[in-house]
């Protein structure tokens, strides 16, 4: 059995009387790829922030490469990296300075910082814009500069929620391409959300499906296909979680009625 | 020690951007020196208070260096509403280093401000009594910089809104200006001005740059830094405080 590197025991996070996270429960091995899916609004992010530090748990054990994420914070950030959904770069500084500032802030060895700045923002082609700031870039460059500094440090853990949203075809390509060669090559652990399956159906060893802050189903591909009688992890995935489009300030009673109707439903 | 100067760098950065800024830290303080400066002086000395530029020059470096380093706590709720904040937050490294990178970062740029001012007084036909002393009086800035600046980050990380830090800040600043010494001799003010003014920090940082300057002091230099650094430390625990309970 490989070592694991997160654990998570019956979490909640509750939000006033919302409950964003309701008693779920998993873990991820060193070394593996673990996709975290579900509709918007299904609780993905709140446990990537519990994950990471940024939000207390009402309830409920994390730990995060042997550390209790609660009680033993600072040894826990030191394990993993992060590309947020929501925008965490400095507009006013220029796309190098926030990739400096990320490196110094990770004690990134003064050897290597220029030539991973360097080699990242080639990657995902700001090395051009380097120098501008990052208030002049569009959605995507800013997008793109995120991931590039999510990936500058090399950390055990490595957090994507919704990396790819906003980026065409052949940046996700690259992305997930690089992505996987620091799995394989440093054994970093990946956890991803993404609401593209065929990029968890490409590079996920295991997958948890979360709705309504309640994971309906974990498993490999294989056996998501299996327990929902699908053919592909698209068919699977509607099947579990029903077809109807989310809005993430749903409230209260509409998540009700869409999830009888999400149950009941029947699928083609 | 690199984490701290990144951090600060990147204040300086960020404030060296936006010129618009210095226009209003500058011409706020160069309004008080000519309004009050001028228009008091006279009844000033009649009162046998001497030259009341020269004595009002220390109080609007203090109040420059108040107003700038109490707004400072603004940089962090723009950071939480851009985002920033998560980056710095969720990072291995301690919330004091964060926290006083940042926060020393807002320092200096208040510490430039109040000697600008210090220089249009010049201008003004000001005189120190001593220039040696100008290290003195920019240690003192500093310090009263990095107490301000400190408490300000410490409000910006529990006030989630732009109103509401507002609110808080002057509810504050002007109490703390208008009873510090700052623009009236302490020694011959009423006996409750008196004492409101002794359990204001800010009194003694005004009274320290005032003995520096032109050389005249109520409480004594001792008194001064003693009140000073407690002040800082205090401060700078309670920002520090305030940055371990974030929530992003
Ligand atoms: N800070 C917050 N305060 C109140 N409710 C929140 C907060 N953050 C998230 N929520 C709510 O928690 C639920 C889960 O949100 P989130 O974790 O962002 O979902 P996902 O990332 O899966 O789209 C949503 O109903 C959202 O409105
Ligand atoms: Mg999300």
């Amino acid at each position: 059995m490989a070592e694991t590197m997160i654990t998570a025991a019956n979490l909640v996070k509750r939000f006033g009387d919302v409950t964003a996270v309701n008693n779920i429960s998993f873990s991820v091995k060193k070394g593996e790829v673990f996709a975290f899916l579900g509709p918007n609004g299904a609780g993905k992010s709140t446990t990537i922030k519990m994950l990471t530090t940024l939000l207390q748990p009402t309830s409920g054990e994390i730990t995060l490469s042997g550390f209790d994420v609660v009680t033993q914070q600072e040894e826990a950030r030191k394990s993993f990296g992060i590309v947020f959904q929501d925008p965490s770069v400095d507009d006013e500084l220029t796309a190098k300075e926030n990739m400096w500032l990320h490196a110094v802030l990770y004690n990134v060895p003064k050897a290597e910082i220029d030539t991973r700045i360097k080699e990242l923002l080639t990657l995902v082609e700001l090395w051009d814009r380097r120098d501008s700031r990052v208030k002049t870039f569009s959605g995507g460059m800013k997008r793109r500069l995120e991931i590039a500094r999510g990936l500058l440090h090399h950390p055990a853990v490595l957090f994507l929620d919704e990396p790819t949203i906003g980026l065409d075809t052949q940046t996700r390509n690259l992305l997930w391409d690089y992505v996987k060669s620091l799995n394989k090559t440093k054994h970093m652990t990946i956890f991803f959300t993404t609401h593209y399956l065929e990029e968890a159906e490409n590079i996920a060893e295991n997958i948890a499906i979360i709705d309504h802050g309640i994971i309906i189903a974990k498993g490999t591909t294989e056996t998501l296909k299996k327990i929902t009688k699908t053919k592909t992890l698209e068919a699977a995935y509607l099947k579990l979680t029903g077809k109807e489009l989310r809005d993430e300030a749903a409230n209260g009673t509409e998540r009700l009625k869409l999830r009888y109707r999400a149950r009941g439903g029947g699928i083609r | 020690m690199r984490v701290i100067y990144a951090l600060w760098l990147r204040q300086i950065k960020r404030y060296s951007r936006a010129r618009s800024r210095l226009v209003g830290a500058v011409g706020q303080p160069l309004l008080f020196l000519l309004a009050l400066g001028y228009g008091l002086g006279s009844v000033f000395k009649r009162a046998g208070g001497g030259n009341y530029l020269h004595f009002l020059v220390p109080g609007i470096m203090a109040q420059t260096v108040l107003f700038s380093s109490m707004f400072f706590g603004i940089n962090i709720i723009f950071d939480r509403q851009f985002g920033f904040l998560k980056e710095t937050m969720v990072t291995p490294v301690s919330r004091l280093k964060i926290m006083l990178g940042s926060a020393l970062g807002g320092a200096t740029t208040s510490l430039a401000q109040g000697l600008l001012v210090f220089i249009i007084s010049l201008f003004l036909g000001f005189r120190p009594y001593n220039w040696v002393m100008l290290l003195v009086v920019i240690l003192i800035l500093a310090m009263l910089a990095t107490a301000l600046t400190s408490f300000s980050s410490g409000v910006g990380a529990f006030v989630n809104d732009f109103q509401g830090f507002q609110a808080i800040n002057q509810f504050l600043i002007f109490p703390l200006y208008f009873l510090s010494g700052a623009l009236y001799p302490l020694t011959n003010a009423p006996t409750a001005l008196r004492i409101i003014a002794d359990v204001n920090p800010i009194s003694y940082a005004v009274d320290a740059l005032r003995a520096a300057l032109i050389n005249q002091s109520h409480y004594g230099y001792t008194k001064d830094f003693l009140v000073l650094g407690i002040t800082m430390t205090i401060l700078v625990l309670f920002g520090v405080y305030r940055f371990r309970r974030i929530e992003a």
